[in-house]
């Protein structure tokens, strides 16, 4: 059987379960489209929420970031587990307890106001419109590259999977469709990962892999892979190159911009109790860990594989020839890639072998390929001097080491991040069948997030925009008309945002976790913890917080991302060593403390607030999360 | 209805309780993994320091503990002040 009807049988066959799960699981009740009637088991809403968080940001592209970022990249592994802790703690059991559909419900309950309510529905659309982007460019990408259909016709049926179980289903439909997914991508994450440890390290667990001796060489693999990596004059993988300040930053914005995003806060209106809430947290961070420990393992070895692919006899010996691309069985994963434009081969030096190394002219190399597309030929030529003797300095340097290093002309072999985990089994060599799972898996993830942010969209729509502003005399079956009908519109628009990607897909996760991490986190949780935050400064910290963190994003990386707009790079960012992506932990401190001083300067909350934030604080008395 | 006194100390001892496990959180993620790394330097496992393995996998092992253990006491104290569902 070739590799393409495996693909189509094993994708095939997740779809017909997850179209099984959305015929079973139809919602009859607003309650049910919501919030899944309030009966869902915590190891259940676990591993929903799970699959609900782990996106193809996740999935496809984190251990490729790690891979060829090393040790400053473990923000993620550290931002996107530690947020849970936060949320356990400081948000979803009072918010279970407060017993309603939507975020931006409590906010406005909270801080008894419209206006306070429809700013939360701003943020609220603003980081998950920006995060379904991201699913469905993952989608597209998965779909054209194992099935061999065109990204928009990917696009299509994607989208029309959603559209068959989410507005069937509403979160009941989604929630179970979510268990089914999240074992789909687990398995297809791990299997390949303990297939490449045993290869590497005769150790069958990814995570003990990654710290285990290498079978080669006998010394341990983080060891071999530091060698390596500095002898082609990469930075080191396991030594520390971003500033503290900005490292430290970057955790925590995505810490709290987790435990801020409104489609995983609902998860937890999802479970019958207050102290259900509190473990479902911790189920959900079972199922997360068990694929956020086996990525490290999965980048690193990732880098390994993919550097003694193309240097098989030790990097002093020729590396593989672009002839041997285009003839070797086992390369034919090179060619593939390449047609995706993800990966790019270019025989800079002209002798047929294939140099992967840090020739320290990236920033050169751009500002060529810039010049040649301008096509003025003075800028061309000035481009290529500049290109020329940054490439030759860095040649005569390597070649102290390595002789051969003195004839190369440049790097000739550029991966994007993305293709790690999806190219990883053909890099290794692995079986068709796994090849087919990591295709269903990257699905998964992808749809399973989609569908979680189109919930939140459609209620914030539909509950608490029309039910909560424009039509609050509208009947349950009207509203669960109109949730319906918002959550296909948001697919129609999701679906279209994939086919026209704005062009900054690729900053999403700055604008998304940045807006969380200032807007919402800080107004949950100062409503939860203070009986002293009122109307004016929730909704002036919110403000304050929201215009700060994408005025800074914006300087970065340009006005609504046009790139020529931008004042300043993350390579020289405005204040200090603080990249754009970490700003969102100072808009939060922002928001806290205008908040504060906003709260002081006014009148206290109402006696009947006073006595909600009472009552949110034990969970004594709580029923199934209703309307009213 | 619990009386209000009653809320107040649960809600008191569930402060503590969450202090005490944010500086837990704190100090095996942002303190181990980051800023304390230095410190750990000398402490090698798997081919790199002790640093390295608390960035990429400890913390991770650490909440986990942290929110189940967290979910534990809350019950008790639940019981305690008798605030339960």
């Amino acid at each position: 059987m070739d590799q393409f009807t495996l693909n189509l049988l094993v994708v095939g066959a997740t779809f017909v379960l997850y179209f099984g799960i959305a015929i079973w699981a139809r919602a009859g009740s607003t309650a049910e489209f919501y919030a899944a009637g309030g009966g869902v088991h915590p190891i259940a809403n676990g591993m929903a929420t799970g699959a609900d968080w782990m996106s193809a940001a996740s999935f496809i592209s984190m251990a490729g970031i790690i891979a060829f970022g090393g040790y400053d990249t473990s923000a993620y592994l550290m931002g996107w587990t530690g947020g849970y802790v936060l949320l356990a703690m400081l948000l979803a059991p009072y918010l279970r307890k407060f017993g309603k559909f939507t975020v931006p419900e409590f906010i406005g309950d909270r801080f008894y106001s419209g206006s306070a309510r429809f700013i939360g529905v701003l943020c609220l659309l603003i980081i998950s419109i920006t995060y379904v982007i991201g699913q469905m460019s993952g989608v597209g990408v998965a779909f054209s590259r194992f099935l061999e259909v065109s990204n928009a016709t990917g696009l299509y049926i994607g989208a029309a999977v959603v559209f068959a179980y989410a507005v069937l289903g509403g979160m009941k439909g989604i929630t179970y469709t979510q268990v089914a997914q999240y074992i789909v991508l687990i398995i297809a994450y791990t299997i390949p990962a303990i297939f490449i440890s045993l290869q590497l390290t005769g150790n069958p667990i990814p995570a003990l892999g990654l710290f285990s001796n290498e079978v080669h060489t006998g010394q341990p693999l983080l060891q071999t892979l530091d060698q390596i990596v500095t002898d082609l004059g990469f930075k080191s993988y396991t030594e520390q190159s971003d500033t503290t300040l900005n490292m430290f930053l970057f955790t925590m914005s995505l810490m709290i911009g987790t435990a801020g995003l409104p489609h995983v806060i609902v998860r937890f209106f999802t479970v019958p109790k207050v102290s259900d809430a509190r473990s479902s947290a911790g189920w959900a961070l079972v199922f997360i860990a068990l694929l956020y420990l086996t990525a490290p393992a999965v980048a690193a070895m990732a880098r390994l594989n993919l550097i003694n692919t193309f240097y098989p006899n030790g990097l002093t010996s020729a590396p593989v020839s672009m002839a041997d691309v285009e003839t070797k069985e086992e390369l034919k994963w090179v060619k593939n890639w390449a047609t995706t434009g993800l990966l790019k081969v270019t025989d800079l030096n002209g002798d047929g072998l294939i140099q992967y190394y840090n020739d320290g002219a990236t920033a050169l190399a751009t500002k060529l390929a810039d010049a040649k597309k301008a096509g003025n030929e003075a800028a061309i030529a000035e481009a290529q001097a500049a290109f020329d003797a940054k490439v030759a300095e860095t040649a005569a340097k390597m070649a102290e080491k390595n002789p051969q290093a003195a004839d190369w002309k440049g790097n000739e072999l550029t991966v994007n991040n993305d293709i790690m985990v999806l190219a990883n089994p053909e890099i290794a060599n692995l079986p068709g069948w796994v090849i087919a799972l990591v295709a269903a898996g990257g699905l998964a993830a992808a749809l399973s997030t989609a569908a979680g942010l189109l919930m939140a969209i459609s209620s914030a729509v539909s509950h608490d925009l029309i039910k909560g502003q424009l039509n609050p005399g509208i009947s349950e079956k009207g509203e669960l008309l109109a949730a319906r009908i918002s959550m296909a519109v948001a697919i129609a628009v999701a679906t279209w945002l994939g086919l026209n990607p704005p062009g900054f897909a690729a900053q999403t996760v700055a604008l998304a976790f940045g807006v969380a991490a200032a807007t919402i986190f800080p107004a949950l949780m100062m409503g939860i913890f203070s009986k002293r935050i009122n109307a004016q400064g929730a909704i002036a910290g919110m403000l304050v917080g929201l215009i700060v963190t994408v005025v800074y994003i914006f300087l970065h990386k340009g006005w609504f991302f046009v790139a020529d707009t931008a004042s300043y790079s993350d390579s020289a960012p405005m204040i200090l060593s603080i990249k754009s992506t970490s700003f969102g932990a100072v808009g939060a401190l922002i928001n806290f403390i205008v908040a504060f001083a906003v709260s002081k300067a006014t009148a206290a909350p109402p006696a009947h607030v006073q006595d909600l934030v009472e009552s949110i604080r034990i969970p004594k008395g709580a029923g199934v999360a209703q309307s009213h | 209805m619990a009386d209000k006194s009653s809320s107040n100390a649960y809600w008191a001892a569930n402060i503590r309780t969450i202090m005490i496990y944010l500086v837990v959180w704190f100090v095996c993620s942002f303190g181990f993994g980051i800023l304390l790394r230095p410190m750990l330097a000398g402490i090698k496992i798997g081919g790199t320091d002790l640093g390295f393995w608390f960035a990429q996998q400890g913390s991770i092992l650490v909440f986990l503990v942290l929110i189940f253990a967290y979910a534990a006491r809350m019950n008790k104290l639940d019981r305690q002040y008798g605030v339960e569902e």
